[in-house]
């Protein structure tokens, strides 16, 4: 009893030393968007800002136009997210639920997909797109989130699909119900939490995207907020607090998001591992 | 997987199914289609064409590209571009520091997130949290913490009387900070390590303890073969991973101070989009795509001996 006691507390200050570690950074982050110039800097340092110097972020986020980045931000993202959702639920239904003959073949073919670098794949993919005339706008960033969404969203859907009992397509194949219709309205509703899945994960890699835009993206009011902030980071070397409050705006959305969907989140990750 | 697929029976062949079988071999490609395409024009077709390019001299600003065979390989492989040679043990460093501290770190942090406790799901949400973090976000904040006059790390460590640094203003300190700063974002890691460990049937431990083996037992009899699945897809993950990153380096440091920190991928974008030498690049990608893949290669040699797949032949 003594020893299990021990042990228990033992654990819990191990938690309690790891849970700040890794909260620290964001809780300075939030510190140091709220101060002035002149309070940031002092030793030892301050925890809780005072005044709370909410001009910051107005400031910050007006030197650039942040309001610029953040809607072209939000178009990407919002496209990425229709094209992918429509486009690997389409595809996975069509490696899981219908019957055909090199099935498991093509999409044997299409998972090395997963394991390629995208470095070799990047300088003939940009040229291509530079030739097509899409240089400096959003197309390369959203356009091949319509063409299949990613191999590894059409895996994950493909494991869930496989675990939907079949009866029910063979049910609606005999009522004469085409494949487009049992994959509308068998399907679809049932793999919501699936869709929830890939959905938050695209959201997130489309939301914190930097080399894509990097590489796509020239002119500054076409900059999405990845690319924005770091913009901003690079003619505002030192000034932490400025530099503070537009990073925590960026970061913001991306935690209420999180918050919202974690349970799916954690769900997911564990998908991923477990049936590799 | 493969188990899955074979548990779908057959259609027995009989002529009144033929046309059924036909409609969904049509449905079955159509269905498929965008995903096909998409791995033909933006995978099968570019990675083509990356190795043609990486036989040329293409450069953007070039009127003519002439195909020059193996040279660009030549001079890599032989050691002429000094830059190249500079990257590649840059990389390898951050590489071999990397993978066995996430992965080390990771598993313990799950280990201690296994344990049978209260707020178990506030500690996951705190240690995953900062992975959804976007990267240029998460480099500024350790820009700031890890500032070598003013920052935090620096400032505890004074008062501490311990050593400061300056982190990434030092060459021979900055890998070891970059490796720091994405050290922070290793939550997607310990959740998969979690997802491994829970699946261990907890009679294996009750067993143990009836033969009165302790907590190492516990660990290196029961916990580790069974993990080790997991513990080899993780290892796999984070090597491919680190192999690439490009985000740290350019946010961070663009490669300095004097090339300390020229990673591969940051290498290859200057030689591509900066200098415009896409052939030369093309070559540079190719190499590393080749390296990626006998470091794989050789990890999944070695699981034979060491990953345990219970109740199953295959490693």
């Amino acid at each position: 009893m003594r020893t299990s006691t021990m042990k228990k507390s033992v654990v819990y200050a191990l938690l309690a030393i790891m849970s700040a570690l890794f909260l620290l950074p964001l809780v300075w982050m939030v510190r140091s968007s709220l101060m002035g110039l002149s309070q940031i800097f002092v030793m030892p340092p301050v925890w809780i800002p005072s005044p709370i110097e909410w001009d910051n972020f107005s400031e910050a986020l007006t030197i650039l136009p942040f309001n610029t980045f953040f809607l072209n931000t939000m178009i990407i993202v919002v496209l990425v997210l229709i094209g992918t959702v429509t486009s690997s639920t389409i595809a996975a239904f069509g490696f899981s639920r219908i019957q055909w003959k090199g099935r498991n073949g093509v999409f044997g073919i299409l998972l090395t997909a997963m394991m390629l670098p995208g470095a070799v794949t990047l300088i003939p993919t940009f040229l291509g797109w530079k030739t097509l005339g899409f240089y400096d706008t959003f197309v390369p960033l959203i356009v091949p989130a319509f063409f299949g969404g990613g191999i590894f969203n059409i895996f994950l859907l493909r494991q869930f699909y496989m675990t939907i009992p079949r009866d029910l397509d063979e049910a609606a194949l005999v009522d004469g119900a085409g494949y487009l219709k049992i994959y509308y309205h068998v399907v679809l509703p049932l793999s919501r939490s699936a869709i929830i899945v890939i959905s938050l994960f695209t959201f997130l890699g489309a939301w914190n995207d930097f080399f894509g835009p990097l590489i796509y993206l020239k002119s500054t009011e076409k900059f999405t907020l990845a690319l924005g902030l770091q913009m901003f980071q690079g003619s505002y070397t030192s000034q932490w607090d400025l530099l503070m409050a537009a990073s925590a705006a960026v970061v913001l959305p991306c935690v209420v998001v999180f918050l919202i969907g974690q349970r799916y989140f954690l769900e997911g990750i564990s998908l991923t591992g477990l049936k590799g | 997987m493969t188990a899955n697929l074979k548990s779908i029976p057959q259609a027995p062949v009989r002529a009144g199914l033929r046309s059924k079988e036909r409609k969904a071999l049509l449905y079955g490609i159509l269905f498929t289609l965008p995903a096909t395409l998409g791995f033909i024009l933006f995978t099968a077709g570019p990675m083509l064409a990356s190795l043609y390019y990486s036989l040329t001299d293409y450069n953007v600003f070039q009127s003519a590209t002439h195909f020059i065979g193996f040279d660009h390989y030549v001079k890599l492989l032989s050691g002429q571009d000094e830059l190249f040679n500079k990257s590649l043990g840059v990389t390898f460093y951050f590489v071999v520091l990397k993978v066995p501290v996430t992965i080390i770190v990771s598993f313990a942090i799950a280990l201690l997130l296994n344990q049978n406790i209260r707020g178990r799901a506030l500690f996951r949400t705190i240690v995953y949290l900062p992975s959804i973090v976007p990267a240029v976000a998460t480099s500024i904040i350790w820009m700031w913490l890890l500032n070598p006059d003013l920052g935090l790390v620096n400032t505890i460590l004074q008062w501490l009387h311990l050593p400061t640094s300056s982190w990434l203003f030092a060459e021979q300190s900055v890998i070891p900070s970059i490796v720091l700063t994405t050290m922070w974002g290793i939550g997607g890691t310990v959740v998969i390590f979690l997802a491994g460990l829970s699946g261990i049937p907890q009679q294996y431990y009750e067993a143990i303890e009836v033969d009165g083996g302790g907590s190492w037992h516990k660990l290196v009899h029961i916990t580790l073969p069974m993990v080790s699945p997991t513990l080899f897809f993780n290892t796999v993950m984070t090597i491919i991973g680190a192999f690439q990153v490009f985000n740290e380096a350019y946010i961070l440091t663009q490669g300095g101070p004097n090339n300390a920190s020229l990673i591969y991928i940051f290498y290859l974008w200057r030689t591509a989009f900066r200098d415009t030498e896409m052939g030369y690049a093309s070559a540079l990608a190719w190499i590393l795509f080749v390296i990626i893949l006998l470091f794989t290669l050789l990890v999944f040699r070695t699981a034979k001996s060491w990953v345990y797949y219970e109740g199953e032949g295959r490693s």
